[in-house]
Parts: structure tokens; C-alpha cells; sequence
């Protein structure tokens, strides 16, 4: 090949840049190392993790069972090894699997557009809150300061830069629900979006449509972010809400250790344009055959630039695929069975502990310890047992209690040894 | 046709919504070890739902079926050579992914306890090291989830530096290459777009930044080498003029496979960058995501980088939230930590010498297409190029046929196609990126194939026009799914 180019050594391929630019001496890194060495290095690392330990962790990232058919489909090559669906015409499987994930997850949250996915629940929510910005010509946001606080935390960076107030509403100290007469007083004629969580930051299922009264009531869009996806498979969509924005990692996305994960954002059909991220439609090929492909591309970076709705290129298709597959392998039945699980299941461990708040809730909930949340993590962790999220690193009012969540894969022999150690 | 593709038989799959019927399941939970608990009494009957409406309900054996029929519908980097240029498609080597699979990484919560997360942490600490390394620069953060999501924390930073310093100026400037999320974040970060005009050769001039860089330029967002594929001869002294007037250089790294080991952004003066880990560091690109952008920054830059940091302490690696400058947060938790152990795996069978060498693999591959192709196509500068080369569709334009319909011929000979239409400063561009990973073999079909392509285009034509013939569905009408959107199933009328 380097004859063909009249070339002597692989060299001359960078003789012509400047000199100046030239690293002239070799990358200090490892040398390379084979595939033997670089499974034991990382098996290495997997095993200074904990491992074998049960655990009540939740507050955005839920472990549930994972069915063995996600990873056997989504390790396929065609799918994991494919770009971004772009040349619809081999590119069908990618897409007709997106625009099934559309279709469910419009069915889940009763909306009736969804995106092809967004990087995580929390940028979906920020996304979420720019989208209203634009479509209501207004600049502020109002957000319960039960969504989770790392959500916040991204949804003030997003808007600081966007020049977007954002306010904070209370929520009620005894039921920790949205403090609906706080709300009140904080929505005016310049609020584009409210944004209220729910099951809520501390698991607690929000009135909804009470919500979405006072917001649309001054003209504000509702945004209704979600993080614990399994309680739709039991809990009434949020079909009073203008847009939904969602994480779907608990649709058989492992934990690991905070991402990939797979966001979501569901509107209605009348703000589709307004809409960030890829989209799938369905259409037809030359010869009338049912076809889908990438659409309403003009609202997207690489057609508008600059006017763009978002600068969203890449998604997060193959996780997406996961939760696809998911949806589907618990389908009608099997999501609310195992979304009834989780609440029975949670419901037995807050009968046997004091319970912060009255409000209903879903699979998480707020504890009051009897001694300090570490000590009790301390302890538990000698068990080998994962506790709860102390809560005063977000809410300092907080400071003795711990959010814990539970799931199908909790059992109740662990729940009891919990229980135990937060009575004493 | 050349012996790369030809026709099998396809299975036709309904949609899941058509499979489903009342009753099918392909799921089993254990028995509830608890009491079970009444939703309507214990959340009220207003919050519980009724039946999910058309949700699916199909066995396990169609689960199955449906997918892998789906999949079979995808071309992939595991079918054949993937020229699309800009987007770095090599092989996604399979050890990355047993390691990512591991259970004590899959599984690692991101609230347990530091002290149980030291594997985790010791994987982005090396990561962070690593890149740094490659790229030149002082300190790296993880947290960006993509490309786009990288560009958006740098443009963050450097507004948070400039407005620190009293003036967070107005405009970045962007040539008129640029890859449509480097305008579109500029906007989302709060600065206005100014275009900067490549010459005839494909790059910017000295010349021209010197009358176009002012107080109100906070930056210039480059791509180098640029989207042409030719590196940007000026960019020392780019950088230079840049830094007397007071403005930074950001670098788009998407094209980094052409530097790794070669030369490095922070020795040529860039201040802040992101990286592609699904590009360079070939992590699966999965149809589209997960992706991972860090971003690579220059010490003055790094007190404003997202919360939180890695930081070593006595017992080991920790995450420190105590950071008064930080812009915040850009994503829940600290990224697509799964993307990378992958990255990191890829780095580690490499080391310094294999990237070195894979990227002059990569150069000398696209160097060979460039060359044999020039003869047939129209090369779209004189320049010479680095990773990839972009050819326009001048020659073959005279016939009427235009880069989208060659494009559609390349996979009738079992080839996806290059990148279509774009850098804009081409007219019909193709833009070829063969990567390192692809065999002389490999290159010397595609390369056939677009010979003859280039022949049918003389003599029919309307075969390209037309094309492709050979694909499961013939050309998809984009312009029909716009006009009429249909983003979901509905179940049909009277059902």
C-alpha cells in the first residue's frame, strides 16, 4: 500500500504537518496488554466493588431483575455494532425497534408523541424545560424541590446558561407531597414550565392533575418527570401533563454505576416540532412496502445549525433497545405484576419502620432512624447489606432520616435484618 | 457486481403491537415472600391506572424472533467496512464488552458507598489519565454522556472562565466546516454563531481571524484535523492570536483518530476539548448510542469543570462536591461510566505505541482510497488529508446523478455508504473514513465498488438514480414521513 502511494515508511503520511505540532516522543502509557491481562486487570478492579451484597439503594438508579433475552438481543452485533439509522434502507431493524419503543412508551405515559430517547432522566427534564421555554415565549421555571436534586442540579446548569430563573417549590412536611399552596404563589404570567416529579425524589405519588390546574391555569406548561419507571406499569399516566420526561433505567438497564442510562421525553402531537432528539415515522419505500425512517429532521442540529431545537446528536439507541425489549418480554400483564411486587414488597418494610411522611408511595420511602443514617449503614454494611441514602447531603432537614427503596429483588428475610437495625 | 453481496432470504416481521394477543407472556416472577399489597387502598383509586391500552403481550419464543428478525433488517461494523467519514466506525473489539459486563460493575450502584466503589473509581481515574495524556491536556472530566453533550460543557466553561474575568463576550467563532452541533450548542450555551470562512485549500487563514477576532470573541470552535480531513497548518499561530486577544480555543475532537499519538491539542495550543469515546476509542456506537464526549481542558479551565471530581485522599479515590467555581452538574451521577470501562479497555490493548500505530493504519487507509479513487471522482481539495478524504460529485452530477444516489448504489454492493452531502463547503460531498480496522481486502472492494459505480453512471444511469434494488425495502420516502408524521402504532380504525 505504501508503494502504491509512493511512500517509503508510514512516516511520510504526517511528514507534511508542522513541525511544531509533531509529538516527538512516545505517549507515557502501559505498553499494549493482551486480552488475558486486560480481563484480569478489570476483574481486578470489578472485585474492590461490592459484590454479593443485597441492597435498598434507589433515588434514580433501581435494580431489578434483568431478563436473560435483553442482553441476548442487544448483544448482537446488528444491533450493537450499527450507526446511527440515518440510511433508512438497511437500517430498518434499528428503526422499526425505535418506533416500537415510541409507540410503548406513548401507551405508558398517555402521550401522544415520544422521542427516540435522550442521554438520561436528568437531561431529559433540562431538555424538557428549554422545549417550553420555546413553546411558551416565557422565561421561568418552577420546579419541586422533591425532583432529584442531581436533576436540579442539571436543570440550573442548562438554565443558567439559557438565562432561565429557576424557583424552588416546598413540599408539605408532613405527607412530602408538592406543597400545592407554595406552587400557587410561585406561578405567575412569566412561568413557561412547572416541573414536579413523580413518584417524588422521596418515592411519594404527586397529585397530578391538581398540579396541572394551577400551572395551566397561568398559561405555564406541566412537565412531570419520572425516574422510577416501573410505577407506571401500576400508577395512572400523567395525562394532564404537557410534556412527560422520563428515565427508563429500570426497564433492565444495570446500575452500573450511573450510566448509560436512557432518557425519554413524551409530549403532545401539537409540539412535535418542538421537540429535541431523533424521531422515527413511519412512511413507504418506492414500491408501497411499510418502511420507517429518521424524521422531522429539520428540527436537528444537522440541517438547522444554529436554530436547531437542541444540539442532541447522538442518543442512547441500544439501551433503548433494552428497555424495548424489556416492555415487551413483561408486556401487559407482566409489567403491572411486577410493578404490584414492588409495592407490596416496599409496603412490608415501611409497616415494620417509622415512616417520615404520610403520602403514598410507590417502592421508596423515608425513614427517621433511631441513630444516626451512617451508623445504621454501618452496621448493616457488616451484614452485608447496602442500606438506605441518608438524606442530609440534599435536604439538610433531613438529616437523620435515609430514603430506602426496595424492589422485586429485595427479599424479605434481608428487609427484616433492616428493619431490625433501623429500630434500634 | 462485484462479490461482496448477494440476496438472501429475509424473514417479514410484524410489528409487536400485530403479534400480540390476550394472554401470551414471556415473562415469570418468583412468588411474593410478602403479603400482597391492594393498590387501590394503599395509593387511592383516582392514582391507579387501568390496563396499559395496546401494550404488548406476546411469548418468549416471539420476543425472540422478533428482535433477531429485526436485526437481521441492520447493516453493521460486524457485516462489513463502514466509510462514514467523521464518524470513525472501526471495530469494536469484543473484550471491551466482556469486561464491561462484569457483575460487580454492571451492578455497582452509584450511591454505595465509596469504599465499595474503589474499582470503579480506579477505572475513571485511569481513563482521566489516559486521555489527558493523549490529548496534552491538564485535567479531564467523565460526566459528558456524548459528543454534543462535550461540546456544551466546554462552551459552559469557557463562558464561566470569561465572566469570572468580568466579560463573558458574545460570539464564538465557527468555520463553515463545522460539523451542526458545534453552532447548535453554541447557541444553547448563550453566545451567537460567527462563521468563519475556510479558503480554497479547505482551511482557515491566519488573515482572516486577524480581522475577525475582537473583545467579543470568547472563542474559536475548530475541528482539526477539519472535516475535509486536512489538518490545520495555521493552528499554532491560531492559538496564539486567540490568547493575545484574550479569547480560548475550543477543538471539536471528533476527528481525534487522526492524531493520537501523532500530535496533541494541548501542545498546539487548544485550551478545552472533547473527545468521542464511541469514535476514537471505539466504544459500539449501538445504532446510535450510548456515547461518551469528555471533555480534556487546560489548567486555567479546570476550576469550573462539572461536579463532582475524582480526587485521590489517603484511603483512596474519592468524589469531591466542594467546588465553589464548578458550572454544576451536566448529567445525574458521573456518565456513561459503562462506555468508559470500554474505552479504557481499548487504551490498555493498545498502549502508547498501538495508538500511535493504529493511526497511521488509519491514514494510510484512507490515503489508499483517496488514491485510487481520484481518478473516478472529483477530490475536493488539493490538500493532502489525513484520516479521511472527501471527493464531490462533480464528474458524475453531469449525468444526474448526485452523492445521495451513489451512496444508495454503495449498498447494493454490501457496503454502507460514506457521509453524505456534508462538510457544506463541498458541493455533493462524499466523505470517506475507512479507519484503521479495514484490510487491504476489504478496501479493494469498496473501492471496486465505487469504480463501478462510477462506470454505471456513464452507462445507466438511471440504475443509480434508482437505487437500491437489492436492499429489503427499495428507497424509503423521507419526504412522505415529514409531510405526514406517524411516530407511533395506533391500533387500526374499528379495532
Amino acid at each position: 500500500m505504501l508503494a502504491a502511494l509512493g511512500l517509503s515508511c508510514l512516516e511520510d503520511l504526517v511528514a507534511h504537518l508542522p513541525p511544531e505540532v509533531l509529538l516527538r516522543r512516545p505517549l507515557q502509557l502501559p505498553p499494549g496488554k493482551s486480552e488475558y491481562e486486560i480481563a484480569a486487570w478489570f476483574r481486578a478492579q470489578a472485585e474492590k466493588n461490592a459484590s454479593g451484597y443485597a441492597c435498598f439503594l434507589g433515588a434514580g438508579a433501581y435494580r431489578h431483575y434483568r431478563p436473560v433475552l435483553v442482553d441476548v438481543i442487544a448483544s448482537r452485533g446488528e444491533f450493537l455494532t450499527s450507526y446511527t439509522p440515518y440510511q433508512a434502507e438497511i437500517s430498518q431493524g434499528t428503526l422499526t425497534a425505535i418506533f416500537e419503543f415510541q409507540s410503548m412508551i406513548c401507551q405508558l405515559t398517555g402521550m401522544e408523541v415520544a422521542n427516540a430517547s435522550m442521554y438520561d432522566g436528568s437531561t431529559a427534564a433540562a431538555e424538557a424545560a428549554l422545549m417550553a421555554a420555546r413553546i411558551t415565549g416565557r422565561r421561568g421555571l418552577v420546579t419541586a424541590r422533591t425532583l432529584h436534586p442531581e436533576y436540579r442540579q442539571v436543570l440550573r446548569t442548562y438554565a443558567r446558561f439559557a438565562q432561565l430563573p429557576v424557583a424552588e417549590i416546598a413540599y408539605e412536611p408532613d405527607s412530602g407531597g408538592l406543597d400545592l399552596a407554595d406552587l400557587e404563589t410561585h406561578v405567575n404570567e412569566e412561568t413557561a414550565a412547572v416541573l414536579v416529579q413523580s413518584p417524588n425524589f422521596f418515592g411519594i405519588v404527586e397529585d397530578v392533575p391538581a398540579a396541572a390546574e394551577i400551572a395551566h391555569r397561568r398559561g405555564a406548561l406541566l412537565i412531570v418527570v419520572f425516574t422510577e419507571a416501573v410505577a407506571l406499569g401500576l400508577l395512572a399516566p400523567p395525562v394532564e401533563a404537557d410534556i412527560v420526561a422520563g428515565e427508563l433505567q429500570s426497564f433492565a438497564i444495570p446500575p452500573n454505576y450511573g450510566g448509560p442510562y436512557v432518557g425519554v421525553i413524551a409530549t403532545r402531537e401539537q409540539h412535535i416540532r418542538q421537540i429535541p432528539g431523533r424521531l422515527v415515522g413511519e412512511t413507504r419505500d418506492t414500491q408501497g412496502r411499510r418502511a420507517y425512517c429518521l424524521t422531522l429532521a429539520t428540527r436537528e442540529q444537522h440541517i438547522r445549525r444554529e436554530k436547531a431545537t437542541s444540539n442532541i446528536c447522538t442518543n442512547q439507541a441500544l439501551v433503548a433497545l433494552m428497555a424495548t425489549v424489556f416492555m415487551t418480554v413483561y408486556g401487559k400483564q407482566g409489567l403491572r405484576e411486577l410493578a404490584e411486587q414492588n409495592l407490596a414488597k416496599a409496603h412490608y418494610l415501611a409497616n415494620r419502620v417509622q415512616r417520615r411522611f404520610s403520602g403514598p408511595f410507590f417502592n421508596e420511602f423515608v425513614v427517621v432512624c433511631q441513630s444516626r443514617p451512617e451508623a445504621v449503614n454501618e452496621a448493616l454494611l457488616a451484614k452485608r447489606i447496602i442500606g438506605g441514602l441518608p438524606l442530609g447531603r440534599f435536604y439538610r432537614e433531613l438529616d437523620g432520616c435515609m430514603l430506602l427503596c426496595v424492589t422485586e429483588m429485595n427479599r424479605r428475610e434481608e428487609m427484616d435484618v433492616v428493619a431490625e437495625a433501623l429500630s434500634s | 457486481m462485484n462479490g461482496k453481496a448477494r440476496t438472501h432470504i429475509s424473514q417479514n416481521e410484524p410489528l409487536l403491537f400485530e403479534l400480540s394477543s390476550p394472554g401470551k407472556r414471556a415473562y415469570q416472577l418468583p412468588p411474593l415472600d410478602v403479603p400482597a399489597a391492594d393498590p387501590q387502598a394503599v395509593l387511592g383509586r383516582e392514582r391507579v391506572r387501568p390496563e396499559i391500552e395496546n401494550f404488548p403481550e406476546v411469548s418468549e419464543v416471539e420476543v425472540l424472533r422478533h428482535f433477531t428478525r429485526l436485526a437481521s433488517w441492520n447493516y453493521a461494523i460486524d457485516l462489513g467496512m463502514y466509510p462514514l467519514g467523521s464518524c470513525t466506525m472501526k471495530y469494536n473489539p469484543r473484550i471491551n464488552e466482556a469486561v464491561a459486563n462484569l457483575e460487580g460493575l454492571l451492578w455497582a450502584h452509584p450511591y454505595q458507598p465509596e469504599s465499595l466503589s474503589q474499582g470503579c473509581l480506579e477505572i475513571m481515574a485511569a481513563l482521566e489519565a489516559a486521555l489527558a495524556e493523549i490529548t496534552g491536556m491538564d485535567a479531564v472530566t467523565l460526566q459528558p454522556a456524548a459528543g454534543a453533550h462535550g461540546e456544551l460543557t466546554g462552551l459552559f466553561l469557557i463562558r464561566a472562565l470569561l465572566a469570572s474575568r468580568g466579560n463573558p463576550r458574545k460570539k464564538i467563532l465557527v468555520p463553515d466546516s463545522a460539523h451542526g452541533t458545534n453552532p447548535a450548542s453554541v447557541t444553547m450555551a448563550g453566545y451567537v454563531v460567527e462563521n468563519v470562512p475556510s479558503c480554497e485549500r479547505g482551511m482557515m487563514e491566519l488573515a482572516t481571524l486577524e480581522r475577525m477576532v475582537n473583545e467579543d470573541v470568547a472563542a474559536l470552535m475548530v475541528t482539526n484535523p477539519n472535516t475535509l480531513g486536512v489538518f490545520e497548518q495555521e493552528i499554532t499561530r491560531i492559538a496564539a492570536l486567540l490568547h493575545e486577544r484574550g479569547a480560548l480555543l475550543y477543538m471539536d475532537g471528533a476527528n481525534m483518530n487522526a492524531l493520537a499519538g501523532i500530535a496533541r491539542p494541548g501542545d498546539f495550543g487548544v485550551d478545552v476539548l472533547h473527545l468521542n469515546l464511541h469514535k476514537t476509542f471505539s466504544t459500539p456506537h449501538g445504532g446510535g448510542g450510548p456515547g461518551s464526549g469528555p471533555v480534556a481542558v487546560k489548567r486555567l479551565l479546570e476550576p469550573f469543570l462539572p461536579v463532582p471530581r475524582l480526587v485521590r485522599r489517603q484511603d483512596g479515590w474519592a468524589l469531591d462536591y466542594d467546588r465553589p467555581q464548578s458550572i454544576g452538574r451536566m448529567r445525574s451521577f458521573y456518565g456513561n461510566f459503562g462506555v468508559m470501562v470500554r474505552a479504557l479497555a481499548y487504551i490498555m490493548a493498545h498502549g502508547g505505541d498501538g495508538l500511535r500505530k493504529a493511526t497511521l493504519d488509519a491514514l494510510l487507509n484512507a490515503a489508499y482510497v483517496r488514491k485510487r479513487l481520484e481518478s473516478y471522482y472529483e477530490p475536493a481539495t488539493p490538500a493532502p488529508t489525513l484520516h479521511e478524504c472527501v471527493f464531490s460529485d462533480a464528474r458524475q452530477a453531469r449525468h444526474g446523478v448526485r452523492t445521495g444516489d451513489i451512496a444508495k448504489r454503495l449498498m447494493d454492493y454490501g457496503f454502507h455508504p460514506y457521509t453524505v452531502s456534508f462538510p457544506l463547503i463541498v458541493r455533493g460531498a462524499l466523505m470517506i473514513e475507512p479507519t484503521e480496522t479495514e484490510s487491504k481486502l476489504e478496501l479493494d472492494r469498496f473501492v471496486e465498488a465505487m469504480v463501478c459505480i462510477a462506470r454505471e453512471v456513464e452507462e445507466d444511469p438511471e440504475l443509480v438514480r434508482t437505487a437500491p434494488h437489492h436492499t429489503r425495502v427499495s428507497r424509503v420516502d423521507e419526504a412522505l414521513a415529514a409531510r405526514r408524521p406517524v411516530v407511533r402504532w395506533r391500533p387500526p380504525c374499528g379495532k
